[in-house]
This record gives C-alpha cells, sequence and structure tokens, in this order.
C-alpha cells in the first residue's frame, strides 16, 4: 500500500483542536454529517453500555434455559434479547466459578464487547493493563482489590480475532430471589470484564 | 506495522489505576474522534484490519507518546490520504476541494443507529478444511506476517513457539494478516487455543493459569 509517512503531523498537535480541524475538513468536503457524529456520540454514552451486559448475566443466573443458550450459542442468545451489532457479532460468553476466574483483554488492541459494555474504560485499554494481563494476571486483579484462591485457575482471553468474549461473573450469596431487574442492578462493567467480583449484599 | 502495539508480556508498565471517570468520553474530543472514525470508516475505503494496521504503523515515538484517541485520529488521517480521500494539501491548508465522488457515500444521522446495530460479521464461508480438533495439540508459528513483511498480524509476540491445546472452533474467518493489506479476505478456520503460564512465561505467577487467544489456522502446527 502506498504509505505518506505521517499525514497526521500536518494537522494541528493538539489533539482537541486536531479532531476539530479534521471533522471540520470532512464536514466542508461533504463527507461527515456532524449530525451522524452527535448521534454515535449519544448512542454509546446513553444507550449502549454495561447496563445491557449486567441484564444478560442477571437472566444467565435466574432462568436456566437462558444460561444453556448462553453457553452453546451467545450471539444467538443475546441478539435474542436485542444486543447485536458493531464489534458484538461473534459472542462468547465464559463463566466464573469457584475452581475458574475469566479475566478479559485485548493485548494488541483494545478489542471489547460493545454491544453488551459499551466503549471501554481507560484502564482496559491502557498500556499497564494490556502488558500486564496476561503475564501476571493475579498482580493484575490485586489491584482492582481481587484475590482469587491460589488454588483458583485464572484463565485470560486474549481477544486477538473478532471474538468477544463477556465474563458471567458469579451470583453472590444472599440475593436469593431477588428479582432480574434487582440482580441487574448489581452487576458491573468490571467484574463482566473479569477484574473485579461481585461482592454480597451487605 | 512498528510492533509497538504487541505489547503483551511486557515489563516496565507499572501499576494499573482502576478508577475511572463516569463518563464515556472524558473530554468532548474523544467522542468526537471515535465518532469520525466511525463515519469515515463508514465512506467504505478501507476495512476493519486496514484500520488497525494504519494505527499500528503510527512510529513508535507517536505510539507511545498519544493517548489512546490521538492513536486513533493519527491513524484516520494517515488513512484518509493513503486512501485518496484528502490530500496533503488539503491537510496542510484545511481546505478542501470541491466535489469528492465519496460524497453520497456520506453516513447520515438516521442511518447511524441501523449501521451500528447490523455490524460486521467477519466470518466467512471458507474451502479451507479445519486441520485440528478440540483437544488437539498445537504449536504456533515463530514468524509475524509470511505475507508481507513486517504486515499486520493478530499473532502476539508473546505467543509464538508456543505449545497449546484447541478450546473451540468457530469456523472460517477473515483472515487479518492478508485482509489488512488488500491481499483478499482469505478466510480460514479460527480456533481458541489455550495455553498453560508456565510455557508463556519464564517465571509464571501460577504454572497452571491459562491463557486463550483466538488463532487463525495459519498460525498452527501439530505439536
Amino acid at each position: 500500500m502506498p504509505h505518506d509517512d505521517h499525514s497526521h503531523s500536518l494537522l494541528p498537535s493538539d489533539p482537541a483542536l486536531r479532531v476539530k480541524a479534521l471533522e471540520t475538513l470532512l464536514v466542508e468536503k461533504g463527507l461527515v454529517d456532524p449530525a451522524a457524529l452527535d448521534e454515535i456520540i449519544d448512542t454509546y454514552s446513553h444507550k449502549i453500555g454495561p447496563q445491557n451486559g449486567a441484564k444478560v448475566v442477571a437472566k444467565a443466573w435466574v432462568d436456566p434455559d437462558f444460561r444453556a443458550a448462553l453457553f452453546a450459542d451467545a450471539t444467538s442468545a443475546v441478539r435474542d434479547l436485542g444486543y447485536y451489532g458493531r464489534q458484538g457479532e461473534h459472542m462468547v460468553a465464559v463463566e466464573n466459578t469457584a475452581t475458574t476466574h475469566n479475566l478479559v483483554v485485548c493485548t494488541l488492541c483494545s478489542c471489547y464487547p460493545w454491544p453488551l459494555l459499551g466503549i471501554p474504560p481507560g484502564w482496559y485499554k491502557s498500556d499497564a493493563y494490556r502488558a500486564r494481563a496476561v503475564r501476571e494476571p493475579r498482580a493484575v486483579l490485586s489491584e482492582f482489590g481481587t484475590t482469587p484462591a491460589p488454588e483458583t485457575k485464572i484463565r485470560v482471553w486474549d481477544s486477538t480475532a473478532e471474538i468477544r468474549y463477556l465474563v458471567i461473573p458469579e451470583r453472590p450469596v444472599g440475593t436469593d430471589g431477588w428479582s432480574e431487574d434487582q440482580l441487574a442492578d448489581i452487576v458491573t462493567r468490571d467484574a463482566m470484564i473479569g477484574t473485579k467480583v461481585i461482592e454480597a449484599p451487605v | 506495522m512498528s510492533r509497538v502495539h504487541d505489547m503483551g508480556g511486557r515489563f516496565g508498565d507499572g501499576a494499573i489505576d482502576p478508577n475511572e471517570p463516569d463518563e464515556v468520553f472524558p473530554q468532548d474530543w474523544h467522542g468526537r474522534a471515535l465518532a469520525l472514525t466511525l463515519a469515515a470508516g463508514g465512506l467504505g475505503q478501507w476495512n476493519l484490519d486496514i484500520s488497525r494496521h494504519a494505527r499500528e504503523c503510527l512510529s513508535p515515538k507517536d505510539y507511545a507518546r498519544f493517548g489512546y484517541y490521538e492513536k486513533w485520529i493519527a491513524g484516520l488521517t494517515d488513512l484518509l490520504v493513503e486512501n485518496g480521500v484528502l490530500t496533503q494539501e488539503e491537510l496542510s491548508t484545511l481546505t478542501p476541494a470541491p466535489n469528492s465522488p465519496l460524497q453520497e457515500r456520506k453516513m447520515l444521522a438516521e442511518y447511524v443507529a441501523k449501521i451500528l446495530a447490523s455490524g460486521g460479521p467477519a466470518d466467512r464461508p471458507s474451502d479451507i478444511p479445519a486441520l485440528f480438533t478440540v483437544g488437539q495439540q498445537v504449536t504456533t508459528r515463530v514468524h509475524g506476517n509470511t505475507l508481507v513483511d513486517g504486515g499486520h498480524t493478530r499473532l502476539p509476540s508473546y505467543a509464538r513457539g508456543k505449545t497449546g491445546w484447541i478450546i473451540a472452533h468457530h469456523g472460517t474467518h477473515v483472515f487479518p494478516d492478508s485482509n489488512a493489506h488488500r491481499l483478499g479476505e482469505a478466510p480460514e478456520p479460527l480456533y481458541s487455543v489455550g495455553f498453560y503460564a508456565r510455557d508463556l512465561w519464564d517465571t509464571a505467577e501460577n504454572p497452571e493459569d491459562e491463557v486463550v487467544l483466538d488463532l487463525w489456522q495459519s498460525y498452527l502446527e501439530p505439536a
């Protein structure tokens, strides 16, 4: 591929100004609709986020048929709940148990299940997380206050293809009889990435 | 690509700060950068693998010093010029030339929801038969991209020349090593492959822990 080295250096160096300059140029050129940009930002700020994944987890906890469908074919199971789209075309659910703790990373970039969790947090995209999660997951987890037992196996999923992973955390004790909505409220983004567990309610 | 992005297992990065601002986009320009990247991608002049490769082609110095969305916007700018959507002169003068033939491909606001919801699956039919079965031992190749010297690949350095086992077969998927360089989608079998920590690292935290990677058949040989 022809490669004009580093055209980006022609734009202002301040990142906010750089983005603004590029947007203005593309809008004036008739290639970008600024209202479309607003719509994309609104979608990922308000409509698509970890609240979606939380509903999937809560349903998996209370509905054995859904749980079975989710582990058999997560893409279809979550699509039936209305969760599908960019960066969630090929889903796999992985289950935390008493003997296995799952953790998701993308060491090469920042792959993440957007339709279920939204846009990844800053730490997920950080060099430190990408570099360390595969080599020293227990040290990484301890920085999140998570300390699996030494005999618990850690399984780290490095998202190197277009398969996207959702961790199904362990349901905390003390939540018997809770409704799906109540359960969804205690499911956190970090628990669905695997850096945290869900604490029992006090 | 520069390889600086291939940081799995690297030493020296320090602690992670798990605390986050509440906002999805802590700065307004973060959201603009993401949205602009998606909208410009909708012009159809490149694919996802080309887009990833563009960010990997940032100089190591830029890759290290740029923040996350700075990398996106720099990669996007370079792609726009490489693909003839913009010229360097337009960037330098911030003055657009008229009558771009791509105007009819502009992503309009009313189609955004539908476009984001329809996604872009990476599985494709392929004549290449699956050579491996679940449970089988496999060894990863030691080379990166074998089609283009220094080219894009999704086989991280830390997992090269290592032996693991097939955990799952995901059907046949677009092969990034080819697709990132416009050499065709070249779909082939994709597998999840598990490795013991003791087989990846000089000193594993716990030898029985596992790392799983999604790897294409070309990356693998029978162990």
